[in-house]
């Protein structure tokens, strides 16, 4: 039997990094996370590993880049805010080359914002976010143990890729507690053998090797291009390779909803609500919100009248939506932003008003 | 026969692309030749900046990295975190380090990091064509301030070694020029000492190289050297600000 916990999301997202081999973890504190940065200052000492909390979040990505450069496997988290000073190293992360998992436990924006659970950085976490040609691989977990379980493979292929892989999670799920079951033992992880795997990382040359350089700049702009190609050779392998979703009662939906994260939970609240009252309801939660799960909306039959997309932001999601159903049924959007969380009453009331207007509705509150 | 002079080893048999007259070259060989005399090369990462010196890779024969405009202290202090027995350093200017940088630089020092920081102080953005840097002097023309500094609009030059000698974390602070032999002996004894201090890991070790930048302040070498001694110099001291109480030796 493995062992069963009850833990704080921010402590398990924590331990999970450390299980999954973080040795090298950089942070500083913004809310809603600290637990995790606390949890990591007292943990990964225990485990061989190195904390140090930085100045500010720009030291804390840079000091990441050095770290995952030397061949360091390295966590960082952080919240929107934050996340948004990160950009500049997370673009040069992925031009570099350099494996990172970037945890954001989001609150609510734009600015300062507030604390409470938001999903309004989805454009800047599938996009890119930093400047200039490239994706991070970004994880939306929905429980504490699928995040612990994603947060665990996603060293594996930030490693495998050799680019940052972000987790994807809010402040609701940060801060609540649940059951989560552990692997079996710890992993040993040794940074001897990591750094076998990685013939690139700066260690010194040992008089027995070429000097290793690290670099992003290319002047010139053949070469540079050449770079960016090279990148998105990468992005097109990983799009087929690691993008993941599940489906739920996708053959029989008179609507499907897509939603990720804490607010597909909520959304499944409000599924047994409409089931009660006779409509038959679907569900595609993107797991990978970058790559995005097109393919799944090719598996939606010709009973499906509507599409809803329901996430705690003005409308962000909807976009990849749209793309995914590329006009063959009316997108809808039911959605609360600013730290507000959807209720499984206002969800089932809309979904109504949806179906009456013909599948066509924005739901503004 | 015993030749007199050689190439130096740790510097790669390249044309550099620093214009005539620069000190980055002699900056840069005073760093290699250190490193070649302890027989370092090969345990050694060094981390560029933005600004001229970003491609300082091509040129010096250790592992290298370029980090982000001014974050150079916090590559290396990650750097350092993960082969904490290998000589680290940054190679910055004052662009890099003074301007965009201080949070890093002033942060690093302040934890005592266990690198060493060579610091290029020309007092000029050099890449980017002659701006006004934090430490330009007054009344000294930039294209950003073309009627020469005004201390009024932009305040005084920043000395950097003595604003990091009041942070107790940097135990070897020194300033050198780069404008004769003779400081230039003295430019690389400061340097060596450096990497002792890093060595015997005793804290963060900061030396500030006042250099030259002919095409910029728009003077030949050879009075860009003597206006460093006129003009530089009395504003920007050469001294020890700060060495190990329990020496070096």
């Amino acid at each position: 039997m493995t062992e069963k916990k009850l833990m704080k999301g921010n402590e398990a997202f924590g331990l999970a990094a450390i299980l999954g081999g973080a040795r090298y973890y950089f942070g500083y504190p913004i809310t809603p996370q600290n637990e995790v940065t606390e949890y990591m200052s007292r943990e990964l000492p225990k485990a061989g590993g190195s904390f140090l909390q930085a100045e500010s979040e720009l030291a804390a990505i840079n000091m990441a880049y050095g770290a995952a450069a030397a061949g360091g496997r390295v966590f960082i988290s952080s919240s929107s805010p934050g996340i948004a000073l990160m950009q500049e190293g997370l673009s040069g992360l992925a031009s570099i080359e350099a494996p990172v998992v970037v945890l954001n436990v989001m609150r609510g924006g734009p600015g300062i914002g507030n604390i409470q659970p938001g999903q309004a950085d989805y454009f800047q976490a599938t996009r890119g976010g930093g400047n200039g040609d490239y994706h991070s691989v970004v994880y939306a977990p929905a429980s504490i143990q699928e995040a612990m379980d994603m947060i665990v493979e996603a060293f594996e292929v930030a490693d495998r890729i050799r680019n940052p892989v972000m987790v994807l999670a809010d402040g609701m799920l940060g801060q609540m507690m649940e059951p989560v079951q552990l692997p079996d033992k710890e992993r040993t992880f040794s940074l001897e053998e990591n750094l076998k795997t990685k013939p690139w990382a700066l260690t010194g040359h040992h008089n027995i090797r070429e000097r290793n350089v690290i670099k992003s700049v290319y002047l010139q702009q053949d070469m540079l291009e050449q770079h960016v190609n090279h990148l998105w050779e990468k992005y097109k392998k990983a799009e087929k390779e690691l993008v993941d979703w599940e489906e739920v009662n996708l053959d029989q939906a008179q609507v499907v909803f897509v939603s990720f994260g804490t607010t597909s939970r909520i959304v499944k609240e409000a599924m047994k609500n409409l089931k009660n009252i006779g409509i038959e309801t679907g569900m595609i939660r993107p797991k990978t919100l970058w790559p995005f799960p097109y393919p799944a909306f090719e598996r939606l039959w010709e009973g499906t009248e509507a599409v809803v997309s329901c996430e705690l932001s003005k409308g962000q999601m909807i976009q990849d939506v749209a793309l995914g159903m590329a006009g063959r049924i009316p997108v809808s959007l039911i959605h609360r932003t600013g730290g507000m969380l959807l209720t499984p009453e206002e969800i089932t009331k809309e979904t109504i008003r949806i179906i009456e207007g013909g599948g066509k509705h924005e739901a503004g509150f | 026969m015993k030749p007199v002079f050689e190439y130096t080893k740790g510097m790669r048999d390249q044309e550099t692309h620093y214009c005539p007259g620069c000190t980055h070259g002699v900056a840069h060989r005073l760093v290699m030749e250190v490193l070649s005399e302890k027989e370092k090369l090969g345990e050694t990462i060094g981390v560029c900046p933005v600004g001229c010196s970003i491609l300082a890779h091509q040129y010096m024969d250790v592992d290298m990295i370029e980090a982000a405009h001014g974050r150079a202290p916090a590559v290396a202090t990650g750097i350092k975190r993960v082969h904490p027995r290998k000589l680290v350093f940054t190679y910055q200017g004052d662009g890099d380090l003074a301007s965009i940088g201080m949070g890093e630089i002033v942060h690093a020092a302040h934890r005592g990091e266990n690198f060493c920081t060579f610091f290029i102080n020309n007092a000029i953005y050099g890449m980017t064509g002659g701006q006004m840097a934090p430490t330009t002097l007054i009344g000294q023309k930039a294209t950003t301030a073309i009627h020469g500094r005004d201390s009024k609009l932009t305040g005084n030059p920043i000395g950097m070694a003595e604003l990091l000698a009041t942070v107790e974390g940097a135990v070897f602070v020194e300033r050198v020029a780069l404008n004769t032999p003779a400081h230039i002996r003295k430019a690389k004894k400061a340097i060596q000492n450096a990497f002792l201090v890093q060595e015997k890991g005793l804290g963060f070790a900061f030396v500030e190289l006042l250099s030259i930048c002919p095409i910029n302040w728009g003077l030949p070498p050879t009075e860009a050297v003597q206006w460093l001694e006129n003009n530089m110099i009395p504003v920007f001291p050469l001294k020890s600000f700060r060495f190990p109480k329990e020496g070096l030796e």
